[in-house]
């Protein structure tokens, strides 16, 4: 695995281009930085300033190269890139409170926003004004959306928000595309149709995220439980509290397998058992560095013994790569089906490349299944 | 000066209150809990039988009920329970729970925290020693996170 510091201030959100040579992020600020991989350098290549506010998603649309934005200035910007330059449009998402996570859908036609204002903007492009519409889904949610992720066929959301739920609900834009087939969540799926909703769970829902196949959505939940639920059998969620600090974000590497990423600051992997419907914890996926030394002085423990009452000699350095929260996950390579690479950030303003063949061989009790 | 400047009683008015879009958690019926039985967590404390006593007092916690006296019976019940335990007994005692029975002690031996009598922290701090062993950081952010609770 390789990291990478790239600042010093916490990276807000990140999004990759299409073949991950290029990066977009916010360094905590107004602007994106966009930097561009030439060897084992980054460049800083561009720099988009339009938002007010800081910027608080990110997303970047590989086959039509757009990327959108969002902040907490309650704007989204469409961004093109116009020869060398990205040049910004402004989308309408008549909110009052700041926007918080946006994420293009699969075939790239509509994006979503999710806001404080306590409703997810679903933004489609209308051919005849030239011009973003956007339709809000504002029932049954009480507060702030905090996480997206579409489904793969184009019309489901799946939203995890401050009011302790996760819920899958229909975007389907007339407009834009036609009727859905009937998917494992339901068949009727008429805007903003609730196709599900989680109970169970305490804690605002930080991640989400459908598997491959769609037919599971995975959260993460700030009372430091994991969740997975399957479309057809929704009665029966499997969840799994954990020892460690909450995680804020998840993601599927495969059908059964999940990486998720929190405050602790290391990765760690969840299988899904779809028989049992059991979650269980993988491991913990971050290879500590060998600590040069072992064992201390007599003189040390006696300092220790002084300075911090105890003679222990764990010391208060981190041991993992990330230095502070892990605060986004992003696949790299290989789909969320079988998952070769993933990239987190944190906010200690560093990203981290994982491999998943390394990671492995490298933990010897470590199954993706 | 005008007459409204005299009364200052709008500065008590809880505007929340009026506030229609404020979050109500959701009523799940709870009245019926009454918390553990204090006639059989008494009879297993006076058998010496302290193991039992510990999962019998854990049982039908007042979560969800609105009724402070069910709350705090059963909290004193708890706190009977853990006093009773000689310190080499209390890491048995834990490892003699669930992950839900990990969870729900953490949430009582906070809950002791908030009034504490003469020796009942001390007590508390060893349990929660061996609790934050057993169910880690997780337990405590549950019992932060948690919008019911005993």
């Amino acid at each position: 695995m390789s990291y990478h510091s790239f600042l010093l201030e916490p990276i807000s959100c990140h999004a990759w281009n299409k073949d991950r040579t290029q990066i977009a992020l916010c360094p905590n600020n107004h602007e994106v930085h966009i930097y561009k991989k030439d060897g084992s350098n980054w460049n800083k290549i561009h720099v988009l300033k339009e938002h007010n506010g800081q910027v608080t998603g990110i997303d970047w649309a590989p086959e039509s190269n757009r990327i959108v934005t969002c902040g907490t200035d309650r704007n989204a910007y469409v961004w093109t890139l116009k020869g060398d330059a990205w040049k910004p449009t402004l989308v309408i998402l008549r909110i009052n409170r700041a926007a918080r996570c946006v994420k293009w859908s699969p075939k790239e036609n509509k994006f979503a926003v999710g806001s404080g204002s306590r409703l997810i903007s679903v933004c489609y492009f209308e051919q005849d004004n030239d011009w973003w519409v956007c339709k809000h889904i504002k029932k049954p949610i009480r507060s702030t959306i905090l996480c997206l992720d579409w489904h793969p066929n184009n019309v489901l959301l799946a939203a995890g928000s401050c009011d302790f739920k996760c819920r899958i609900f229909s975007a389907y834009i007339k407009e834009v595309e036609e009727k859905p087939a009937p998917t494992a969540w339901g068949s009727k799926m008429p805007f903003g149709e609730v196709m599900f909703e989680s109970t169970g769970t305490a804690g605002w829902v930080h991640g989400v995220c459908f598997s491959d196949s769609g037919n599971r959505v995975a959260w993460a939940s700030h009372d430091s439980t994991v969740a997975v639920a399957e479309g057809g059998k929704t009665a029966v969620c499997a969840s799994l509290t954990s020892e460690t600090l909450p995680l804020l974000c998840v993601t599927f590497i495969t059908e059964n397998s999940l990486v998720a990423a929190g405050h602790d600051c290391y990765p760690v992997l969840f299988v899904y058992d779809s028989n049992k419907a059991a979650l269980s914890f993988g491991g913990k996926l971050d290879i500590p560095k060998q600590s040069a030394q072992k064992g201390m002085s007599a003189r040390e423990r006696f300092q220790n013994l002084d300075k911090k009452a105890t003679t222990d000699s764990k010391e208060a350095v981190l041991e993992s790569v990330h230095k502070n929260s892990i605060s986004q996950l992003s696949i790299l390579n290989g789909g969320k089906a079988q998952c070769a690479k993933f990239c987190t950030t944190g906010m200690d303003g560093g990203m981290t490349i994982w491999d998943v063949k390394t990671l492995e061989s490298a933990m010897k009790d470590l199954k993706i299944v | 000066m005008s007459k409204n400047t005299v009364s200052d009683r709008f500065r008590k008015v809880d505007v929340d209150e009026y506030d229609e879009n404020k979050f109500v958690d959701e009523e799940e019926g709870g009245e019926n809990q009454l918390g553990p039985d204090e006639a059989e967590v008494d009879s297993l404390i006076r058998q010496g039988n302290l193991m039992g006593a510990l999962q019998a007092v854990l049982k039908n916690p007042p979560i969800n009920t609105k009724n402070q006296n069910v709350k705090d019976r059963a909290e004193g019940l708890v706190l009977k329970v853990l006093s009773s335990f000689k310190s080499t007994d209390i890491e048995k005692g834990v490892q003699s729970l669930d992950k839900n029975g990990v969870d729900l002690l953490m949430k009582y031996i906070y809950k002791g925290f908030e009034r504490p009598s003469e020796n009942s922290s001390a007590v508390l701090l060893q349990w929660h020693e061996k609790a934050l062993s057993a169910g880690g950081v997780g337990c405590i952010v549950r019992v932060l996170t948690a919008r019911k609770t005993v």
